[in-house]
C-alpha cells in the first residue's frame, strides 16, 4: 500500500471514489430515461468551458461547470418546445461546444489544443488541492440530489406523463436531472477525461442491469462496480505507465461482459426458482416426451 | 369521502375546450362534466381527440380555449392530485433501468409522501393496491418479465396507490388478456362502489359496459353524442348477453343490482 503515501496519490484516490459514486448515481436516470450519451454531449459542451476558462485565466473546472450548465438548460429547452428535429439542435450544441473550445483555447495567450488533452482524456497526476475542493464540493451536491431525491427522480424517469399527475414539479426535476449531470462531467472531467466520462455514466449501470431486478439493487450495483473500476484504474497507473481514464473505462467494459456472461445461467435459474415456487413445470408438459429431455426424433 | 364535493357536483368539467398538436386543431371546443360518483366511457375513432381530452385535464397538453375544472378547481390551480389516479396508456412506463413492481407502484404513492418519504402507512397502501389488481405475488419481479396484461394492472395499481377519488385511465383494456380484463373489470368496479368517480377512454365498451352510467362520443374533435351508452352491436346485442343498464338519470346514478 506504498501508493498512499504520496499526496498526489492521495488526492487522485479521493477523486477517483468520487467520480466512480457519481457518474453511475446519475447515469442510471440517464439511462433510465433512455439519454446515455447525453453526458456525452455535456461533455462536448464542457470543452468551450474549458477553453474560456484558460482565455480569463479563471479555473477551468468551474468554468467548464458553468458552461455545461448553460448547455444543459438549452438541452432542456429544446427538449419542451422544439420537438421537431431535436436531435439537430442537440448535435449542434454539441459540435459547437467542441469547436468553441478549440477555438477559445487557441485565443488564449500561451494556449494551444496541447493544454486540452488532460481536459479531454483525463489527468489524475495534476489533480491540485483546489480542483480537489472543487470536486468535493460538486461531487456532495451530485449525490445528495441522486439519493435525496431517488423517488422523484425515478417517477419523472420512468414516466413523466404519470409523475405529473402525482403532483411532481415535472420540469424543475428534468432540469434537475440535467444540471446534476453537468455536475457530474465536470467533476469526472480531471479523471477520466471529458470524452470518456459518459462511458462511466453508462456502462456501469449497464453491466449491474445484467443481474438485476430492482431499480435500487442496479443503483448499488453500478455504484460499486463505478468506485472498483476508477480505484483499479487508479492504482494501476501508479505502477504503470498507462492513461488512467482509458484503463477505468475498459475496466467497466470487462465488468460488463463478466455480468452479462453470469446473466443467462441466473436469469434460467431464477425462471425455474420462479416456476416451482408457483407450483408450474417449469417446461411445458407435451404428451409422450419427458420433461428436460431433448426432443429425439425431428 | 370529502364534504367539498357533494353528489352530484362535477369532478372534471371542461367548457368549450379547444387544443392542438402543432398546428392541426384536435379539440374543437368539446364539453365534457363527469360528476361524483359517476362513471364515464369517452369513446370515439383513432383520432377523434379522445386521448387529446384526457391529457389536457392533467396538464400533459395545454388548451388554447375554454375551461377545465377538477374538483371545481381552475386546472392550473389546482395542487391536490393525490385525488387523483392517472392510468396513461401503455406505452411509456418501461423505463431503461430495471424496475420491480413495487417500485414502480410506489410512485403512485409519491403524491401522499412528504419529500418523497415512503413511511409504513405508504408502504402498506401499496401492498394493498397491488392485492386489489392480483399481482402481490409478483410484488418482486422486473417489471419487464410481466405480460401486457398484469403490465396494465401493475399501472392501475400505481394510479391506486395513493387512495383517489377520481380515476382517469386512458385505454386500459388495449392489449389486455382476458383474465385480466376481468381482474381489471373487478377492480374498478370495487372503486365504483367505494365512491370512485371514473373518466375510461375505450376504443370500444367491452367487459366494462356494465359499469358505464354515461358515454361521450367524440369525432374530430367535437362531442357528437352525450347520453346513454350507445346502442350495443355485435355479441353485445345477442340475445342472452348480459346487459343490464338502468338509465334512470345523470344526476343520480343507480347502484344496485349494477354493481354486483
Amino acid at each position: 500500500m506504498e501508493f498512499l503515501d504520496s499526496a498526489f496519490m492521495q488526492r487522485a484516490l479521493l477523486a477517483a471514489v468520487l467520480v466512480g459514486i457519481t457518474a453511475p448515481a446519475i447515469g442510471i436516470y440517464l439511462v433510465q430515461r433512455r439519454q446515455a450519451l447525453m453526458g456525452d454531449g455535456i461533455g462536448h459542451v464542457a470543452m468551450t468551458g474549458v477553453g474560456l476558462g484558460f482565455l480569463l485565466s479563471t479555473s477551468p473546472v468551474w468554468m467548464a461547470m458553468a458552461v455545461s450548465v448553460v448547455g444543459v438548460v438549452i438541452m432542456e429547452l429544446i427538449r419542451w418546445y422544439g420537438k421537431t428535429r431535436g436531435d439537430i439542435a442537440l448535435a449542434m450544441l454539441f459540435y459547437g461546444g467542441m469547436a468553441g473550445g478549440v477555438m477559445l483555447i487557441n485565443l488564449a495567450p500561451g494556449g494551444s489544443t496541447a493544454n486540452l488533452q488532460s481536459y479531454l482524456f483525463g489527468s489524475l497526476s495534476t489533480v491540485s488541492q483546489s480542483d480537489l475542493v472543487s470536486i468535493c464540493v460538486l461531487a456532495g451536491f451530485v449525490a445528495v440530489v441522486t439519493i435525496g431525491l431517488r423517488r422523484q427522480l425515478f417517477a419523472v424517469s420512468q414516466d413523466e406523463e404519470f409523475a405529473r399527475v402525482t403532483g411532481l414539479p415535472v420540469r424543475v426535476l428534468n432540469l434537475l436531472v440535467a444540471v446534476t449531470a453537468a455536475a457530474t462531467v465536470t467533476v469526472a472531467m480531471r479523471v477520466v477525461g471529458l470524452l470518456l466520462v459518459s462511458a462511466l455514466m453508462v456502462v456501469p449501470v449497464a453491466a449491474a442491469q445484467q443481474l438485476t431486478r430492482s431499480f435500487a439493487a442496479t443503483f448499488a450495483i453500478a455504484v460499486a462496480i463505478g468506485v472498483t473500476t476508477t480505484l483499479g484504474g487508479t492504482i494501476t497507473n501508479y505502477y504503470v505507465e498507462i492513461p488512467p481514464g482509458a484503463t477505468i473505462v475498459l475496466l467497466t467494459i470487462a465488468a460488463f461482459i463478466v455480468f452479462s456472461l453470469i446473466a443467462t445461467p441466473l436469469a434460467r435459474r431464477r425462471a425455474r426458482a420462479a416456476a416451482s415456487a408457483a407450483g408450474d413445470p417449469a417446461e411445458c408438459a407435451i404428451p409422450g416426451r419427458i420433461p428436460g429431455q431433448a426432443k429425439a426424433e425431428v | 369521502m370529502d364534504a367539498s364535493v357533494k353528489a352530484g357536483e362535477p369532478v372534471i368539467a371542461l367548457r368549450s375546450v379547444t387544443a392542438e398538436l402543432g398546428s392541426r386543431p384536435v379539440l374543437r371546443g368539446i364539453d365534457l362534466t363527469v360528476r361524483r360518483g359517476e362513471v364515464v366511457a369517452l369513446l370515439g375513432a383513432n383520432g377523434s381527440g379522445k386521448s387529446t381530452a384526457v391529457r389536457t385535464v392533467i396538464g400533459q397538453v395545454p388548451v388554447s380555449g375554454g375551461e377545465v375544472e377538477i374538483f371545481g378547481t381552475p386546472r392550473r390551480r389546482f395542487r391536490d392530485w393525490a385525488r387523483v389516479g392517472y392510468v396513461p396508456q401503455r406505452t411509456t412506463a418501461a423505463g431503461g433501468v430495471p424496475a420491480t413492481v413495487t417500485e414502480v407502484v410506489s410512485s403512485g404513492r409519491l403524491s401522499r409522501a412528504r419529500f418523497g418519504l415512503l413511511r409504513k402507512v405508504d408502504r402498506e397502501a401499496v401492498r394493498r393496491a397491488l392485492d386489489l389488481v392480483g399481482m402481490a405475488d409478483r410484488a418482486k419481479d422486473s417489471v419487464d418479465a410481466l405480460s401486457g396484461g398484469q403490465h396494465q394492472r401493475v399501472l392501475i395499481a400505481r394510479a391506486l396507490a395513493s387512495e383517489p377519488e377520481l380515476l382517469i385511465m386512458d385505454e386500459p383494456m388495449a392489449g389486455v388478456d382476458l383474465a385480466s380484463q376481468e381482474i381489471l373489470a373487478k377492480t374498478l368496479r370495487a372503486q365504483v362502489e367505494a365512491g370512485a368517480s371514473v373518466l375510461l377512454v375505450l376504443h370500444e365498451l367491452g367487459p366494462l359496459e356494465p359499469l358505464i352510467d354515461r358515454a361521450v362520443v367524440l369525432r374530430d374533435g367535437c362531442v357528437l353524442h352525450d347520453g346513454p351508452p350507445p346502442e350495443a352491436v355485435g355479441q353485445h346485442a345477442l340475445p342472452g348477453h348480459d346487459h343490464v343498464h338502468p338509465h334512470t338519470s345523470d344526476l343520480t346514478p343507480v347502484r344496485t343490482g349494477l354493481l354486483s
